[in-house]
């Protein structure tokens, strides 16, 4: 049964309570969750990579795409926004199943130096063609919620919602995935895919999966920032420092739970809105110190602290 | 054929190397340090990015402050030169000893990602030290000035560059092969282990290693400070270019740095003469056709698997 996993209740009843509070929230905190959202499902994607011990350094590829996907969708008259997030996020699917066959044959650190690679040739390509604003990037026209075109806050609390649904589906698939045949596969081809080969599965058609998923996963994380801000730009979306702030967060959370990634991306968020208060420098310094601190001293990040409490009684998928 | 045509088009080839040859020098220098590291410690040091930084950032400081107090000109040089050798040590030191030293051993990306941590931090420091205003150590270019080749100017400082980034890659060459330490850092190479058990301090060679290589990266910075106007995001931009050399090279390979940061160098120097556009997009390119079909590098060595 579906409600006999924990993980799945746990999620259904955290949404339902976001979903309320959103209501009662001044703008900037719903802001943040957005953005949280956002780079949530980004890192969810690399959760799944992550699972098999990949790690990918250009996962602003697919956040990138999808970004200027909603971008151009909507220059070009679509502003049905629940449209431009499935069909942008669809094409970064697709161009993720397309690089697959390349990426899936490779591990380690070459794995994340071609997704990196990868990555900057969009970023080149982005930053330097003026129809697509070069590095000031494109503006987005306020979306329509299936007809219904809001203004100002009440458009901020309809995406809101939208975000949160999708963001919904999406760890509850991934939850699925990961319960799956094909998902249980994760840890044994981190361990030894030799043995998984022995055993009549094929390796490169797990890791395709994955990066497929992941890819997808990165592309809502894109939609949905692009709708948030209104504005997409190739610096701070495709570049790898973004790809960076993904590992950040993917790491920071753990990979214990599909819910983990939101929880590290909100705590991302709310300490970069404060540090940036008192200056870049500080934010850097915040943000290098902790991930210096999470991989020395709390490997399993910070899910696991969740799971002292709970007393492990909540065992990973 | 109408003859200037052809005149230009020389001239055009012309300029294209040189400027690739001064790009692809600067690129050597950055990149070939990252490659000694990555060949002793197996370790992808995105560290090297802030070594970088931090070699420009206090060149250019030291600089204005030296030319603003009126001392003898060649102070300069003497800067350019003393501020690698102060960063490498102190950084190298700092990052080996305080961080890598506990991290031998753990997955290669782990690794990858502290020292993207550590990077994070430093270009933290380095934000709070400098501030976000652009440094200006223009004096060492001005002072040898300028050269008119084939109806081009170019200035002496760009084309010593080229020079250093020759000399570094013999005296590299010679002690690696010519001198114990060198064959000591190979056999570390080859096999940690044994080496180990046959009486190399693995440890001082890691910690050598590591000094040098940050000095080298510090030696790029330091170097193209003079040519540029320093700010914020050098280091940011300099380590996925100098991720690129070694990649198309081959990791941990001294030639291959050398022709992968040549081969950039004047890919780049045709791409921003002819087609600006494409001017990033060709070296990823590259750096992507040569992981897909060559993941090794154009020069690494093979590598026999060990079980």
């Amino acid at each position: 049964m579906v409600w006999s996993d924990r993980t799945v209740v746990g999620v259904t009843v955290g949404v339902i309570l976001v979903a309320i509070i959103n209501f009662f929230v001044p703008e900037w905190i719903r802001q943040i969750g957005l953005l949280s959202m956002a780079m949530g499902a980004a890192a969810l994607g690399l959760l799944v990579l992550w699972r098999t011990g990949l790690i990918s350094f250009g996962h602003a590829l697919y956040y990138g795409f999808s970004a200027y996907g909603v971008a151009l969708l909507n220059y070009l008259g679509l502003r049905d926004a629940f449209l431009l997030v499935i069909i942008s996020a669809t094409m970064s699917g697709l161009l993720a199943w397309g690089l697959g066959f390349l990426v899936r044959r490779y591990r380690a650190i070459f794995f994340a130096l071609l997704t990196m690679a990868f990555s900057m040739i969009l970023y080149g390509v982005l930053a330097k063609t003026e129809r697509f604003g070069s590095t000031d990037g494109l503006n987005i026209r306020p979306p329509t919620f299936f007809g219904y075109a809001p203004q100002d806050e009440a458009a901020q609390i309809c995406l809101f919602l939208l975000g949160l649904a999708i963001i919904y589906f999406l760890m509850l698939g991934v939850q699925f995935y990961l319960r799956s045949v094909l998902g249980q596969m994760s840890m044994a081809v981190r361990e030894n895919e030799i043995r998984v080969e022995y055993l009549g599965y094929s390796v490169e058609r797990v890791v395709h999966v994955k990066y497929v998923i992941s890819g997808l996963l990165a592309g809502f994380g894109g939609a949905i920032m692009a709708l948030a801000i209104g504005q997409v730009d190739p610096e701070s979306m495709v570049y790898w420092t973004s790809s960076g702030e993904f590992v950040f967060v993917a790491i920071l959370s753990g990979t214990a739970n599909v819910a983990a990634p939101f929880v590290g991306a909100v705590v991302f968020e709310v300490i970069r809105h404060y540090a940036w208060e008192h200056g870049a420098s500080l934010w850097q310094l915040i943000m290098g110190g902790t991930l210096l601190g999470i991989i020395m001293f709390m490997p399993e990040g910070i899910w696991s602290l969740v799971q002292r409490v709970g007393k492990k009684k909540d065992s990973a998928p | 054929m109408p003859d200037g045509f052809l005149l230009d088009m020389l001239q055009a080839l012309f300029t294209i190397l040189t400027d690739g040859l001064i790009y692809g020098s600067y690129l050597f220098i950055v990149a070939v340090g990252l490659t000694v590291i990555f060949g002793v410690q197996r370790v992808l040091n995105v560290t090297h990015g802030s070594f970088y930084a931090f070699g420009a950032y206090l060149a250019a400081y030291l600089g204005a402050m030296w030319y603003e107090s009126e001392l003898p000109d060649f102070g300069g040089f003497v800067i350019i030169f003393l501020v690698p050798i102060v960063v490498g040590v102190v950084f190298g030191v700092l990052i080996e000893r305080g961080l890598l030293k506990h991290l031998y051993g753990k997955d290669e990306h782990i690794v990858v990602l502290a020292t993207f941590a550590a990077f994070l931090a430093l270009e933290g420091v380095s934000l709070f030290i400098w501030g976000t205003d652009p440094y200006f150590f223009y004096q060492p270019q001005a002072m040898l000035g300028f050269v008119e080749i084939v109806g081009m100017t170019y200035d002496y400082y760009n084309l010593s560059l080229i020079a250093l980034a020759l000399i570094i890659a013999m005296a590299l060459w010679y002690f690696l092969a010519r001198t114990i330490w060198g064959r000591m850092l190979q056999a570390v190479i080859f096999d940690r282990e044994i080496s180990q058990a046959m009486g190399i301090n693995v440890t001082a060679v890691f910690l050598g290693t590591f000094i040098l290589g940050t000095t080298l990266g510090a030696l790029g910075g330091a170097a193209i400070a003079p040519t540029i106007s320093v700010l914020p995001g050098i280091g940011v931009e300099v380590i996925v270019l100098a991720f690129a050399v070694v990649v198309i090279g081959g990791m941990g390979s001294v030639p291959g740095a050398l022709i992968g940061s040549i081969l950039v160098g004047v890919v780049r120097a045709a791409a921003v003469h002819e087609f600006p556009h494409a001017e990033m997009f060709v070296i990823y390119a590259i750096m992507a056709i040569v992981l897909v079909f060559r993941p090794e590098g154009l020069f690494a060595p093979p590598r026999v698997r060990k079980i």
